[in-house]
C-alpha cells in the first residue's frame, strides 16, 4: 500500500568509520556501507552487537562524523546534527528532572517554536502516543513502556522527516514491547505519524521482519552490509504465517553462514592465531545449551529460531553461545541449525570432572590463546605470566574493549577447566597451587 | 537522611602524581608569592585600618551573627560563580583542563589560613582606608575554603553526563546555553549541592578565623561572631565565649533548616537513576513552599522568567554573551587549532610559566630566609604530620566501631546522624579557649595537649560517614553473616569493616585535610596574655603571619602544601583506589 518509494531522503555511500589506534593500525567499525532511505519506508539495520549499526544510525543523525564516504540529505552533504531527524533511544534518554510534558516540549523549545504552537503540538503528540493523563508525571514515576512512549512523543513532536530508532524495544519486557510495536505500526499504517520514513536498529530478527520494508543485515568486525532483504509481506503481519517464518529462517541462515571470522580487510599484518578476539560466554551457558540440545526434546539437533523462541533468547544472547560451542568443537552451526558434535554429546552426558577434562582438552586444541598462555606457563623458568604481557600481544590486533573481553573469556574458561588461574591482585596468570 | 557523596575530589584524578603536578605546584604557590610581593608593596603606605569596635554585649550577637552569615552567603555566591565558569572551561576544553585540573588539585591542598595574610594585605591595598578591603579578604578566605571541591564535583559531573542524554540534547539541537541549564547543570546538581553543604560546614571555621586577624602591624576586626570571640579571648571572658558558641549553634541550625534541607530535598529530583530512591530527602520548608498556594503564586513569575532565561537560544560559541556559550567558545578556540604542534607549544608555555613561577617563589623566599630554615621547616612539618597521623588513627579507633554500632541501629542512626553532621559544621575554634584554660589550669604540655584541637572539628566526618556506611550495608549480607554465625573479630574483619571502608576513607580524607588546615590555628593559641605554642608547621606559619614575615609564610605554605599533596597521593588515593576496586558493593 505504501508504494510511493520514489523520493530519496538520505543517501550514504562508501561510509567508513575507523578509530586510530596507537599501534598505527586503524580499528574499523564500519567499512564501505551504502544505504539509501526513501520516502514511505521502514528500514531495519539488523546485526550483532559490535557490528556498527548503532554507529551508522548516529552518522545519519549527524551525531558522529564518518571518517570516510559521503552522507547526503536531499542531495546536500551533512555536517553537524541533521535537521529533520529525531531519535528514540534504547535507554529512553529522558531528562529525569523534567516532567513528561516538559520532556516532550524540550525539542520544540530548543528550536524556539513560539509557546502557543509548542503547547498545541505537545498536546497533540501526547494524545497521539497515548500519554494523556501522564503530562505532569516525572519519568521515574513511569513504567518502562510509558517511558518509551514519552521517548516516541518527544521525537514525533518536532515533526521529523525521519524517525531514528536505536533498539527502542529491547529494554522492555516481551509484552510491553509487542504493544508498543503494534501501536507504532498502526499509527504508521494509518499515516497518522508526522514522518516520512523510519530507520531502526535492532538485533531481534522477528522484530525486523515484523516491522520493516527493507532489512540490511550487518556482519561484524568490521561492520558491513552482508545482505539486503526486501520484506514484501502485507501488513498486519502474522508471526505464524509460513511466509513470515520462512523469512526469519532465511535470515537466521544468512547470519550463521560459515564465513571467515575476520574478513580480510586492508590489514597488511595477519594476526597470529592467538590474537583473535574472543567473546566471553559463561561456562554455565555453554553447558546449559549443550544439555538442552542433548535432551530428548531436541536429540542433539535444533533449529536456531525455534530454540531462540523456546529459550526466550534474542540473537545477541544465543549466537555467541552457539558460536563459542562451534569454536570449541562441541557443536556445529550452519544454515540456521545447530547440532551437537560427538565431544559435545559426551560433555552433556558426563559428570563435572570429566566435563572439565574434556573442556581443558578442547580449550588447548581450539583456543590458541589458551594454548599460548598454557605454553608460556609450562616453560621451566616461568612462575607466572603477567596479563599486561598478553594484553600487549593482543592490542595491535583489536580494540582495547575487545582485548579486555578476550582476556576475560580466556581467564574464565581456563578457570573452569582448571587449566590455569588468574590472580587479580598481582594481575598474573599462574598454575593453581598443586597442594 | 543518608546521602553520601560520590564526588570526593580525591578520586578526581588518577592516583599517581603526574607531570602536571610538577607544573601546578610552583604555579599556585608562585602566584601566591607574587600576590604577597604585590600586596606588600601596595600596603606599605597604609598606616592604619579603620577599626570597627566590637563589644562583648550579648545583645549585639544577633547583628554579628547576621554579618557573619552574610559573609558566608557572599562567599558561597562567589564559589558558585567560580564553579560554573572554571569547571565548565576545564571540562569543555581538553587543553584548558590539562592546566586547570592539576591547579585545582594543588589549590585544595594549600592551607587556606596560611595565605589569608597576603590576601588581607592585597585587598586592603585594593580598597585603601576602607573596611571593604577587609570584608573582601574575609570573604575571599571563606571562598577559598569552599570553592575547590565544588568545582571538582561539577567538573566530574560534566565529564560523566550520560551519553544518551547528551545525544538527545545534541539531536534536538540544544544550544550551548540550553544544554548547560537543561542538561549539564541539573545533572550536576545533586553532587554540587552535597559539596556545597560540605563546603559550608567547613566554612564556618574560616569565618571565625578570618574576622579577626593580625598581620604585622595591621589588626583587622570585622563585626561578626569571629571577632566577638577574639575580643572575648583578649579579655579572658569565658561567659562571652559561651554566648558566641550559643549564637553559632543557632546560626548553623537555621542555615541547615532554612537553606540546606530545602536545597537537598529539591536537588533530589535531579538524580538520574530512574528507579525511585528508597529514601527521599525531605524538608518541611520546601514542602511548605511547594504546597502553599500563596508562595506558589509569589514565585510563579520568577519561575516563568527563569524558564524563559534557560531556553533562550543563545548561540553556541561565536559572539555569545552567555556564560556557558562564551566558555564553550573559549574552550573551542583553545581546542580548535590543530593537534600535535600546538600541543607542544602549549606544554612548553605551561612549563615556562611553571619554571618562572617556581623561580620567583624561590627568589622571594630566599630573600628573607636562609636555607638552614628550610630544614627546620621540614622538621616542623614532620611534627605536624605526626600529629595528624596519630590523631586520625585515634579518631579511627574510636569512631569506626562506634559509627558501625550506631549505623546498625536505624532508629539510633536517625538521631545521631544529624548531630554528627551538625558537629562537623560547628567551628571548633570557638571551643579552643576552653581547652586553653584547661591546659593552663592543669599545667599540661602544649606539644601534646594542643594537638587534639586539630581534630576537634573534623573527626565528625569520620563518624557520620561510617554511620552512613553501616546504614547502607546490605541487609542480606548482614543476615548471611548471622546465619553462618560469623561473630566477634571475624565479623569485623570479613563482614563489617570491608563494607564501611569506602565510606571511612571518604570521611578520613576530609578529616585529615581539615586537620592540616586547623593546625595553623590550633598549634598556637592565646588566652588573654597567655600564649601556648606547640612545635609544628602550623604554629610556624601562624607566627610568621603575626610578624608579617612574608618569605617565611610562603616557605611554610609551600612546605605544608607539599606535605598535604604527598599525604593524599601516597596514602589516601591508593586506599581509595583499593576501595573502589575491591570493596564496592555493587
Amino acid at each position: 500500500m505504501l508504494n510511493t518509494r520514489n523520493t530519496t531522503i538520505f543517501e550514504l555511500s562508501g561510509v567508513r568509520q575507523a578509530y586510530a589506534k596507537p599501534s598505527g593500525q586503524d580499528y574499523v567499525v564500519l567499512d564501505n556501507v551504502d544505504l539509501t532511505l526513501r520516502d514511505g519506508e521502514i528500514v531495519g539495520l539488523l546485526g550483532r552487537s559490535g557490528s556498527g549499526k548503532s554507529t551508522l544510525l548516529r552518522i545519519v543523525a549527524g551525531l558522529v562524523k564518518p571518517t570516510g564516504g559521503s552522507v547526503r540529505h536531499h542531495g546536500e552533504a551533512v555536517a553537524g546534527p541533521t535537521d529533520g531527524v529525531a531519535m528514540v533511544f534504547q535507554t529512553f534518554a529522558l531528562f529525569p528532572w523534567l516532567t513528561v510534558w516538559e520532556n516532550v516540549m524540550a525539542g520544540l523549545k530548543a528550536k524556539g517554536v513560539p509557546a502557543r504552537e509548542a503547547e498545541a503540538r505537545t498536546e497533540e503528540a501526547i494524545d497521539l502516543i497515548g500519554l494523556s493523563g501522564f503530562e505532569s508525571a516525572y519519568p521515574k514515576e513511569l513504567s518502562g513502556g510509558m517511558r518509551q512512549r514519552v521517548g516516541f512523543a518527544r521525537a514525533l513532536v518536532v515533526h521529523p522527516e525521519i524517525l531514528l530508532m536505536d533498539e527502542p524495544f529491547s529494554a522492555l519486557d516481551v509484552l510491553t514491547a509487542e504493544t508498543l510495536r503494534t501501536d507504532l505500526l498502526d499509527l504508521w499504517m494509518e499515516r497518522r505519524l508526522p514522518i516520512k520514513s523510519i530507520l531502526m536498529v535492532t538485533h531481534n530478527i522477528e522484530e525486523a521482519v515484523l516491522m520493516c520494508d527493507r532489512i540490511l543485515v550487518f556482519s561484524s568486525n568490521p561492520g558491513r552490509v552482508a545482505a539486503e532483504i526486501r520484506v514484501d509481506i502485507a501488513h498486519p503481519r502474522n508471526r505464524l504465517d509460513p511466509q513470515f517464518r520462512a523469512m526469519v529462517d532465511d535470515i537466521y541462515g544468512r547470519m550463521t553462514a560459515r564465513k571467515p571470522l575476520v574478513a580480510s580487510s586492508a590489514a597488511t599484518k595477519r594476526p597470529p592465531a592467538h590474537a583473535v578476539p574472543l567473546e566471553h560466554v559463561s561456562t554455565n551457558l555453554l553447558a546449559g545449551l549443550l544439555e538442552t540440545l542433548a535432551s530428548p526434546a531436541y536429540h542433539g539437533k535444533a533449529d536456531l529460531p525455534h530454540l531462540a523462541g523456546a529459550l526466550q533468547h534474542e540473537i545477541d544472547d544465543l549466537f555467541p553461545i552457539a558460536e563459542t560451542l562451534q569454536m570449541l568443537g562441541l557443536a556445529e552451526v550452519a544454515e540456521g541449525d545447530i547440532h551437537l558434535t560427538e565431544p559435545g554429546r559426551l560433555f552433556a552426558e558426563s559428570g563435572l570432572d570429566d566435563r572439565k577434562r574434556l573442556f581443558a582438552e578442547h580449550l588447548i586444541r581450539y583456543v590458541p590463546l589458551a594454548a599460548h598462555i598454557h605454553g608460556l606457563l609450562k616453560e621451566p623458568a616461568t612462575q607466572h605470566v603477567p596479563s599486561s604481557r598478553i594484553r600487549a600481544e593482543l592490542m595491535p590486533f583489536m580494540s582495547e574493549g575487545y582485548a579486555e573481553e578476550t582476556l576475560k573469556a580466556v581467564t574464565n574458561w581456563a578457570r573452569y577447566a582448571e587449566l590455569f588461574t588468574y590472580d587479580d591482585e598481582t594481575e598474573t596468570f599462574a598454575f593453581e597451587d598443586a597442594d | 537522611m543518608v546521602w553520601i557523596n560520590t564526588n570526593v575530589s580525591v578520586k578526581a584524578a588518577d592516583a599517581a602524581p603526574n607531570r602536571w603536578d610538577v607544573v601546578a605546584l610552583p604555579l599556585v604557590i608562585g602566584l601566591l608569592a607574587l600576590l604577597a610581593i604585590g600586596g606588600h608593596q601596595m600596603a606599605l603606605p597604609l598606616t592604619s585600618v579603620e577599626e570597627v569596635p566590637v563589644t562583648l554585649d550579648p545583645w549585639m550577637l544577633p547583628e554579628y551573627a547576621l554579618r557573619s552569615t552574610l559573609r558566608m552567603l557572599a562567599a558561597m555566591a562567589a564559589s558558585l560563580l567560580f564553579t560554573f565558569t572554571y569547571a565548565t572551561l576545564a571540562a569543555k576544553s581538553r587543553r584548558a583542563g590539562m592546566l586547570l585540573i592539576p591547579v585545582l588539585d594543588v589549590l585544595q591542598s594549600v592551607p587556606v589560613l596560611g595565605y589569608i595574610s597576603f590576601t588581607v594585605v592585597f585587598f586592603l591595598g585594593l580598597f585603601p582606608g576602607s573596611v571593604l578591603g577587609a570584608e573582601c579578604a574575609a570573604i575571599f578566605a571563606i571562598f577559598t575554603s569552599q570553592a575547590w571541591n565544588m568545582a571538582f564535583s561539577f567538573y566530574q559531573s560534566l565529564r560523566t553526563v550520560p551519553r544518551d542524554l547528551d545525544e538527545a540534547a545534541t539531536g534536538f539541537g540544544f544550544s550551548g546555553w540550553q544544554r548547560f541549564w537543561t542538561l549539564e547543570a541539573p545533572y550536576a546538581a545533586p553532587g554540587l549541592v552535597w559539596n556545597m553543604m560540605m563546603s559550608m560546614s567547613g566554612g564556618w571555621f574560616f569565618v571565625v578565623a578570618s574576622e579577626a586577624i593580625t598581620v604585622g602591624d595591621h589588626t583587622i576586626t570585622l563585626p561578626g561572631i569571629g571577632s566577638y570571640l577574639a575580643k572575648a579571648i583578649d579579655g579572658q571572658r569565658l561567659d562571652a565565649v559561651g554566648w558566641a558558641v550559643l549564637a553559632m549553634l543557632l546560626v548553623i541550625l537555621a542555615y541547615d533548616q532554612l537553606l540546606f534541607r530545602p536545597l537537598v530535598a529539591w536537588a533530589d529530583k535531579f538524580r538520574v537513576e530512574l528507579t525511585g530512591a528508597q529514601e527521599v530527602p525531605e524538608s518541611w520548608l520546601l514542602t511548605l513552599f511547594q504546597r502553599t498556594r500563596f508562595f506558589r503564586a509569589v514565585f510563579a513569575p520568577f519561575d516563568r522568567m527563569l524558564g524563559r532565561l534557560v531556553w533562550l537560544r543563545l548561540p553556541v560559541g561565536g559572539a555569545s554573551r552567555g556564560a556557558a556559550g562564551g566558555l564553550q567558545a573559549v574552550g573551542g578556540l583553545l581546542d580548535r587549532v590543530p593537534a600535535r604542534a600546538v600541543d607542544m607549544v602549549w606544554y612548553l608555555l605551561l612549563a615556562v610559566a611553571g619554571l618562572w613561577a617556581g623561580w620567583s617563589m624561590i627568589a622571594f623566599v630566599s630573600s628573607g630566609v636562609d636555607w638552614g630554615d628550610v630544614g627546620t621547616v621540614l622538621l616542623l612539618g614532620g611534627a605536624t604530620l605526626l600529629r595528624v597521623i596519630v590523631l586520625i588513627a585515634v579518631a579511627t579507633l574510636v569512631w569506626v566501631p562506634l559509627g558501625v554500632l550506631i549505623g546498625l541501629r536505624p532508629r539510633l542512626a536517625e538521631k545521631v546522624q544529624p548531630a554528627a553532621q551538625f558537629l562537623a559544621a560547628f567551628p571548633a575554634n570557638l571551643l579552643f579557649p576552653v581547652a586553653v584554660v584547661a591546659i593552663v589550669r592543669f599545667d599540661l604540655n602544649p606539644d601534646v595537649w594542643l594537638s587534639p584541637l586539630m581534630i576537634l572539628g573534623t573527626q565528625w566526618y569520620i563518624l557520620f560517614n561510617v554511620i552512613a556506611g553501616a546504614t547502607a550495608f546490605p541487609g542480606d549480607l548482614k543476615e548471611a553473616a548471622a546465619n553462618f554465625r560469623i561473630r566477634g573479630w571475624q565479623w569485623w574483619r570479613d563482614v563489617m569493616l570491608p563494607g564501611v571502608f569506602p565510606y571511612y576513607v571518604t570521611g578520613a580524607v576530609t578529616a585529615s585535610g581539615g586537620s592540616w588546615n586547623a593546625s595553623i590555628v590550633a598549634e598556637a593559641v592565646n588566652w588573654g596574655d597567655t600564649r601556648l605554642t606547640a612545635h609544628g608547621l602550623g604554629s610556624y606559619i601562624a607566627q610568621a603571619t603575626e610578624a608579617g614575615d612574608y618569605p617565611r609564610i610562603v616557605l611554610g605554605i609551600a612546605v605544608m602544601s607539599l606535605f598535604v599533596i604527598l599525604f593524599n597521593r601516597l596514602l589516601w588515593r591508593p586506599l581509595y583506589a583499593f576501595a573502589e576496586r575491591r570493596l564496592r558493593l555493587a
